[in-house]
């Protein structure tokens, strides 16, 4: 099913397997740390959907199964390179250091971003889908002008590929040798619109026809993400021009908490893809080769409890905003309407309502 | 003062030329508009002057044009877009409405979406299917963007340069069957903010509000409406979102009948808007409720037709015997 294409470096049962053009260059220290990442985001994630359950968000979308292929991607950034992320990029807003909370401000529908982007260098949640690509080779093309050495990396998933905007942002990237990854999550399900009615060709071979590589990297294996990313990465700061990354993973969950996956595909599937997890994975491979202390484990999950906590804590203290707050930064300069709709608000006496 | 006479397609081309000097962020894109210069020659010379990084060949989809603008943005340029004509902006619709509009209110102020979306809109100029239309009230329609139409070379050689020095994205509407026609332009002083609306000719009886092609149409049912004893104030709207509503008023005040002239269809257009809110406004003071002469319900002619279907000096001047008639 996956093919011989796929860039691997780490089998699911945790055994490092060689590659003739990649290898891993990550260090011990980076494997458990990057093992520290997953399993905070995935504990993260976990929280944030009991949240929703427990009617404190309006919607979460899971990222259960795709944890290698964000923490792989994130970490393989540098600190000045800029991130263009759909609403499920949460593992790469942890690698940016964007704080939990506000990863959850648009679900707790208190805000239609939730952090600073130029702050974090990770833009704001995009939901309609594919519109980033274009902002991300836009982005890129500044950079390029500036002569400065950063790359840029554009998410989106194979719902999104089918999306004109994607494809636009293909034909721009390649027509200006943009420096930029394009970085497509391919988690098989575009809610329940499966991979097959999307392309009848693997998504990464689409770049061959739009004038630049793809690569097919196993997502669900931490070590050929880094690696497979960061030489994309690299190549656009040097001026290579654009690379699609296809990361072939599996959305192990539900699309967002209002959907449900057993309507449109089968457990058997979904069990499939439960054996290559990856967490799991690289779990194995620190056992295998005695990485960590036996406990490290315990010390990790119960560090990830503590900060799914937190957000709990933090995301029940987030409240109503003030609804005078309704007009702020509609416009960056005066506006009449404006004006007129937030005298009506004071005059209402529902300003400062806020709790 | 130094008044020079200049086609609005020249004033457009000395307004960017000098837009792209005062600021080198400012950045050209779109359709040929480099080596060609555009189709209408708007940015003739730019590209040869200012390089390829600044003028910017493009790839033939909208979208990609808008939304790479707005990364551009995002990076500290002030992109100014060329849609190539009126009827082509939609594939850009989604860009500019979910996008371009919102941007700054998601990211909580940190990004301006600073561009001009820079759009040959109305007819006259016996073109084909999709070349002559009015979509201005759809981008008006939107909250974060802002819309302005010149009519006059002087103002389209100042409102491209004050639209693109703005930090909010900018719709600009240029009339395209008014690209040759000469005007003096002051190129030493602006004359306005760029949000006024402005008394093109000052008339006691009947307030005429338009903008675009519309104005020059507006001042020769004016003459007409003289040699007939009836006296028409015509406002030059300039900023179709927002109205400059106090400009308007104040003449309604006096005039206490409205006239509204644009070439898009009527219902929930600039029209009905500029009605709506001066009828609220004006209330105590009309003489006769407030029409419209637009284009009709129909799609935009075969140009054949075309002077049919734009508000004509014929059908203005039906209008103002119409809203005259309801004096006892």
């Amino acid at each position: 099913m996956i093919g011989e294409e796929l860039v691997q470096l780490l089998t699911p049962e945790g055994e490092r397997v060689s590659h003739p053009e990649y290898e891993s260059s990550l260090t011990n220290d980076q494997i458990v740390s990057y093992y520290r990442d997953m399993v905070i985001v995935r504990r993260l994630c976990t929280e944030s959907t009991s949240l929703q359950r427990q009617g404190q968000l309006a919607l979460w979308a899971p990222i259960q199964g795709q944890e290698a292929a964000q923490i792989g991607a994130g970490r393989a950034l540098q600190p000045m390179d800029f991130t263009f992320p759909t609403y499920r990029e949460h593992g790469i807003a942890w690698c940016r250091g964007v704080p939990p909370a506000d990863m959850l401000r648009l679900f707790r529908a208190t805000s239609n971003g939730g952090w600073d982007p130029q702050k974090y260098r990770h833009s704001v949640p995009t939901v309609v889908l594919g519109n980033q690509a274009l902002h991300a080779v836009g982005y890129a093309m500044g950079v390029q002008r500036d002569g400065a050495e950063e790359a840029v990396m554009a998410f989106f998933g194979d719902g999104a590929s089918s999306q004109g905007d994607v494809l636009e942002s293909f034909v721009w990237a390649s027509s200006y040798n943009a420096p930029i990854v394009l970085f497509c999550q391919n988690n098989q399900w575009g809610i329940s619109t499966p991979m097959s009615v999307q392309s009848k060709i693997p998504l990464y071979h689409r770049a061959h026809g739009f004038g630049f590589p793809g690569v097919r990297v196993d997502g669900n294996d931490l070590l050929a993400v880094y690696e497979v990313t960061k030489r994309a990465l690299d190549n656009a700061r040097e001026g290579g021009g654009p690379t699609l990354v296809e990361a072939y993973t599996y959305r192990l969950g539900a699309h967002t908490t209002s959907d449900d996956p057993t309507r449109y595909r089968i457990d058997a599937e979904v069990e499939v893809w439960r054996h290559r997890d990856p967490i799991e994975r690289v779990k194995a491979l620190l056992v295998r080769e005695g990485t960590v202390k036996a406990s490290y484990f315990d010390e990790v999950a119960e560090e990830a409890e503590g900060i799914a906590l937190q957000l709990r804590e933090d995301v029940l203290a987030m409240g109503k905003p003030d609804p005078i707050t309704i007009f702020d930064h509609v416009y960056a300069d005066e506006h009449p309407l404006i004006d007129e709709g937030r005298r009506e608000m004071v005059e209402l006496g529902v300003a400062g309502g806020g709790h | 003062m130094a008044t020079t006479t200049m086609t609005m397609a020249k004033a457009l081309n000395e307004g960017l030329r000098r837009a792209m000097e005062a600021n080198k962020k400012v950045l050209v894109m779109g359709e040929d508009v480099g080596k060609l210069g555009g189709v209408f020659r708007i940015t003739d010379g730019l590209q040869k002057d200012f390089g390829e990084d600044r003028v910017i060949d493009s790839p033939l989809a909208e979208s990609a044009i808008v939304g790479t603008a707005v990364g551009l943005s995002i990076r500290g340029y002030r992109p100014v877009c060329e849609i190539q004509f009126d009827g082509f902006v939609y594939p850009a619709f989604d860009q500019i409405v979910s996008q371009v509009a919102k941007l700054h209110k998601r990211s909580d102020g940190v990004y301006t979406m600073s561009l001009v979306i820079r759009l040959p809109f109305q007819g006259g100029i016996g073109a084909i299917e999709h070349h002559s239309e009015s979509p201005e009230a759809y981008f008006a329609h939107t909250a974060g963007l802002r819309v302005v139409s010149c009519a006059t070379p002087e103002d389209a050689y100042w409102m491209i340069q004050q639209s693109i020095a703005h930090d909010d994205p900018i719709i600009f509407c240029e009339p395209k069957c008014r690209y040759w026609e000469k005007g003096e332009v002051d190129t030493e002083r602006a004359p306005r903010g760029l949000f006024e609306a402005v008394v093109r000719r000052p008339g006691a009886d009947v307030t005429v509000v338009g903008y675009g092609a519309s104005v020059r149409t507006m001042l020769r049912a004016a003459e007409a409406a003289e040699a007939e004893g009836i006296s028409l104030e015509v406002i030059d709207a300039r900023s179709i979102a927002p109205l400059d509503l106090d400009t308007m008023a104040a003449s309604l005040e006096r005039t206490g009948r409205l006239v509204v002239v644009h070439e898009a269809p009527h219902t929930a257009s600039i029209g009905s808007e500029i009605v709506s809110a001066l009828t609220e406004r004006c209330f105590y003071s009309l003489r006769a409720p407030g029409l419209q002469v637009s284009g009709y319900h129909t799609p935009y002619p075969p140009s054949r037709l075309e002077e049919d279907y734009r508000p004509s000096v014929d059908r203005i001047l039906d209008a103002v015997d119409r809203v005259m008639g309801f004096e006892s």
